[in-house]
């Protein structure tokens, strides 16, 4: 990626006070600046987008028809909860990380991150936790196998891989959590006069309650890994009942951390689409002040909803109802958000570029998955739909066209402002509608053979769920290769294109609008003016 | 800084990051190896660990260097504070793991196979664990890790919350010291601070001796042991850690380090220390009391 000189009409002082980048690869691992580190957020997430994916299409081959084929069940096990802990792990959140680094310092008017040094942390363990969780598929025993869940007492019967897998998520613990301490000091501490938090981006608004969740959550999943490991190794009983434990209690554990997780991969998607839907509405957003309330009551609620993962494996009745009643409880701050969206589009001057197609796309496939997520919250309900490929719909319906197609939203709409140049707008929208086709054919049949009774994580079936399967096969590929053209946009932009404006979207609104394409080097090194102008609202 | 970061100073071509994560790696390879019977693991980790350390003099000595030299204004501090503050509570998360299993076990896990609480529970005890009747502190129905007497409060427990305590207390007082600008009464009061964690610590790894050749108390002692030694245990680590933190600024204090109105080192240490003190109180009223 190219940057433009940086001449801020300003003598060097000194070679420590250097301010262009480094030459060489050493730039990028030395560097401290939040759009460096943002990059490497980015093309990371990339990379390991179609390293989940690969394994994805492992896992839809197998399921291409009954029967098993390609893979040894074992096997089969570890692509399911590999897939899951990499793009989870290695790809929504470090996306949404790497977005951050982008667009947060220079959406608030700041210089850079609070603590560009341990921003540089963050980043630069990601990819030696990923090598250590990726060598695991090398290993004798194979990876994980027992699901992303790590569900003792299964997963303690796993072979030499078991510390590795451990170990590599307190690694990538280290990293969310210093990456979110660091985004929380920058929003509450970097913004310059007359940024005030009910005037901040709604991007910044989900990031900063996404920190604290992560902040919150990710010591907990620390904890819980941890009594695994000991309970492995040290002779500890946390999850054996024999010794007086309970193996439920890791799922208590865990899905406190667990519920907010999924808020985390999917609040700064929110985030990414109230800020693209007033774009090219040509409208403010609708609400906002509902909508900053909506994410946080989505943040508490967050907290309290932990066991309907759980209704099937035990729970005394009126847990059951508690967390049934909790859980419907979302779809009142949700059903705000997707009401405040509509409302902004609502007799808007529309224009329908690439970004928009993704988040409208967004708002319509993300309320499906919320849709049956309501089904699923019904205790008596859920016991049937518990386990099947219902719950691999749904929340895949939340994920693919839900978190994906906000990243990809993010990337159309930001990329002008990273390259200076504008992506393909044709290829854009071809990228669109293959994707959208092939996600509704991947994911939609799954509803269909959940709601027969198709397991999950089971690598053969029963011949009546075959058609639907090899419908779901047909969408897989589709959509993964219709990835492909995804990165050649990419970086076809990287390389060259039409010269982006500074505002480049005609009724853009917020201060990132208000720089050069691509931005400099360094972005609002003396703060900002502040005024109706460059607030978004 | 310039002026042209309106004072804010953002530093340039941190190496110190890259070795950090270099050294973690080793040292999560080199703990994995080890913990899966290598020896070449154990070498590794060790390396890790001092790599680890080596890193932390580094980078810690650089922002030392930076502060001393006036390159922080009052944001930059003020980031710092936020940071720390923000670190602390995620380590509040981290202990409310634990407690939530040492509440789990003897609210819910532990009555239920026993077969209390309805639900089918008596049924279970009936069929699984017969015979078994649930009694706080216990190592479940299979008696594992064989018979071991309990950790009472009275004794070293109440000694050590003594000391942490006044440790408290004297840590205050240095803070009180420093913000009227006297460096030397601080460093003692930081010396009495730093020797009552490092008893605390002592009395500690007395008590885990008691525990394992006296009282049968293991790790290995069911949900009883591993909650103990698992929360005491952490504990006992941060208040390692916080000491060594104090240390550390008392010997900067030493060396003519900190002001009236700049010695955020020396707050940041004095709210972990905090921190370490309340998880204590805690600890010994959910672990030790009742």
């Amino acid at each position: 990626m190219s940057y433009s000189d940086n001449t801020h009409g300003e003598a060097h002082h000194g070679e420590h006070d250097d301010h262009g980048p480094a030459p060489g690869l050493m730039r990028w691992v030395t560097t401290t600046n939040h759009k460096d580190i943002g990059t490497l957020y980015l093309w990371f997430s990339l990379l390991m987008f179609f390293i989940g994916g690969g394994m994805a299409l492992i896992i839809r081959a197998e399921l291409g028809a009954p029967g098993i084929q390609f893979v040894d069940p074992m096997f089969f096990n570890s692509m399911t909860t590999m897939h899951a802990i990499v793009m989870i792990f290695g790809v929504v959140m470090p996306a949404f990380v790497g977005l951050a680094n982008w667009m947060i310092p220079m959406m608030i008017g700041a210089p850079d991150m609070a603590l560009p040094r341990l921003n540089n942390w963050s980043f630069w363990i990601m990819p030696f936790a990923f090598t250590i969780m990726l060598s695991t598929l090398f290993m004798d025993s194979g990876g994980p196998a027992g699901g992303w869940t790590l569900y003792p007492p299964l997963v303690l019967q796993m072979g030499d891989s078991f510390a590795f897998v451990i170990f590599a998520i307190h690694f990538m613990g280290i990293s969310s959590v210093m990456g979110s301490i660091n985004i929380v000091a920058t929003i509450f501490n970097m913004r310059p006069p007359g940024m005030t938090l009910m005037h901040m981006p709604m991007f910044v608004w989900t990031w900063l309650i996404t920190a604290f969740l992560l902040v919150a959550t990710i010591p907990v999943f620390a904890g819980a890994v941890t009594m695994l490991l000991t309970d492995r190794f040290f002779d500890t009983s946390f999850f054996s009942a024999a010794g007086g434990g309970d193996p439920v209690m890791f799922q208590h554990i865990f899905w406190f951390f667990g519920h907010p997780e999924v808020y985390i991969l999917i609040l700064p998607a929110f985030g990414i689409v109230s800020s693209i839907i007033p774009t090219f509405a040509r409208k403010p957003l609708f609400g906002y002040d509902s909508m900053v309330y909506a994410t946080a009551s989505i943040a508490f609620l967050s907290f309290i909803v932990w066991a309907h993962h759980m209704f099937t494996t035990g729970m005394p009745l009126a847990a059951e109802l508690f967390f049934m009643f909790s859980t419907m409880m979302i779809s009142v701050p949700t059903g705000v958000k997707v009401f405040n969206w509509v409302s902004t589009m609502w007799r808007g001057s529309m224009s329908f570029e690439t970004p928009m197609l993704f988040a409208i796309g967004f708002v319509i496939m993300f309320t499906i998955g919320g849709l049956s997520g309501l089904m699923l919250a019904i205790t008596p309900a859920d016991i049937q739909y518990h386990d099947t490929y219902f719950v691999v719909a749904h929340f895949h319906y939340v994920l693919v066209p839900g978190a994906i197609y906000s990243l990809m939203a993010a990337t159309y709409y930001w990329i002008p402002k990273w390259t200076g140049n504008m992506y393909d707008e044709t290829l854009g929208k071809w990228h669109f509608w293959i994707s959208t086709i092939f996600v509704n054919v991947l994911f939609f049949p799954m509803h269909f053979v959940g709601l027969a009774g198709m397991p999950r994580r089971i690598p053969d079936y029963s011949l009546q769920f075959a058609d639907w399967n090899f419908v779901a096969t047909i969408g897989a590929f589709g959509f993964g290769f219709s990835q492909l053209l995804f990165v050649y946009i990419i970086v076809k932009c990287v390389k060259g294109g039409k010269k982006a404006t500074g505002e480049v979207w005609e009724g853009a609104r917020g201060l990132e609008w208000t720089v050069d394409s691509p931005a400099p080097y360094h972005t609002f090194e003396t703060a900002p003016v502040i005024n109706e102008s460059t607030l978004t609202r | 800084m310039s002026a042209a970061t309106g004072g804010y100073y953002i530093p340039h071509a941190a190496k110190w990051p890259i070795v950090g994560s270099i050294a973690l790696f080793i040292l999560f390879m080199g703990l994995g190896s080890w913990l899966n019977g290598s020896d070449v693991g154990k070498i590794a980790f060790y390396i890790g660990c001092a790599i680890l350390v080596y890193m932390m003099f580094g980078w810690f000595g650089t922002v030392i260097k930076e502060s001393e030299s006036g390159t922080y204004n009052s944001q930059v501090d003020q980031s710092f504070r936020l940071c720390m503050m923000w670190f602390i509570f995620s380590e509040v998360m981290f202990f409310a793991a634990f407690f939530g299993a040492l509440f789990y076990a003897r609210t819910f896990s532990g009555p239920w196979l026993g077969g209390l609480g309805g639900g089918g529970a008596d049924v279970t005890n009936a069929v699984l664990w017969q015979g078994y009747d649930y009694v706080w502190p216990t190592n479940g129905p299979d008696d594992i890790g064989g018979k071991f007497k309990p950790m009472g409060w009275f004794g070293l427990p109440l000694i050590n919350t003594l000391l942490l305590l006044s440790s408290g207390f004297t840590c205050t007082m240095a803070h009180h010291a420093i913000k009227d600008g006297l460096r030397k009464k601080m460093v003692w009061w930081l010396a009495a601070t730093v020797a009552l964690g490092f008893i605390f610590v002592a009395c500690q790894a007395l008590e885990y001796y008691e525990a394992y050749y006296h009282y049968n108390l293991q790790l290995g002692s069911g949900i009883y042991g591993s909650t103990f030694f698992m929360l005491t245990g952490f504990h006992g680590f941060h208040v390692s850690m916080g000491a060594i933190m104090l240390l550390v600024v008392m010997l900067r204090g030493m060396k003519g380090h900190f002001t009236a109105d700049n010695h955020f080192a020396f707050e940041a240490a004095a709210w972990y220390w905090h921190f370490v003190d309340v998880v204590w109180l805690g600890l010994f009223v959910f672990v030790y009391l009742f």
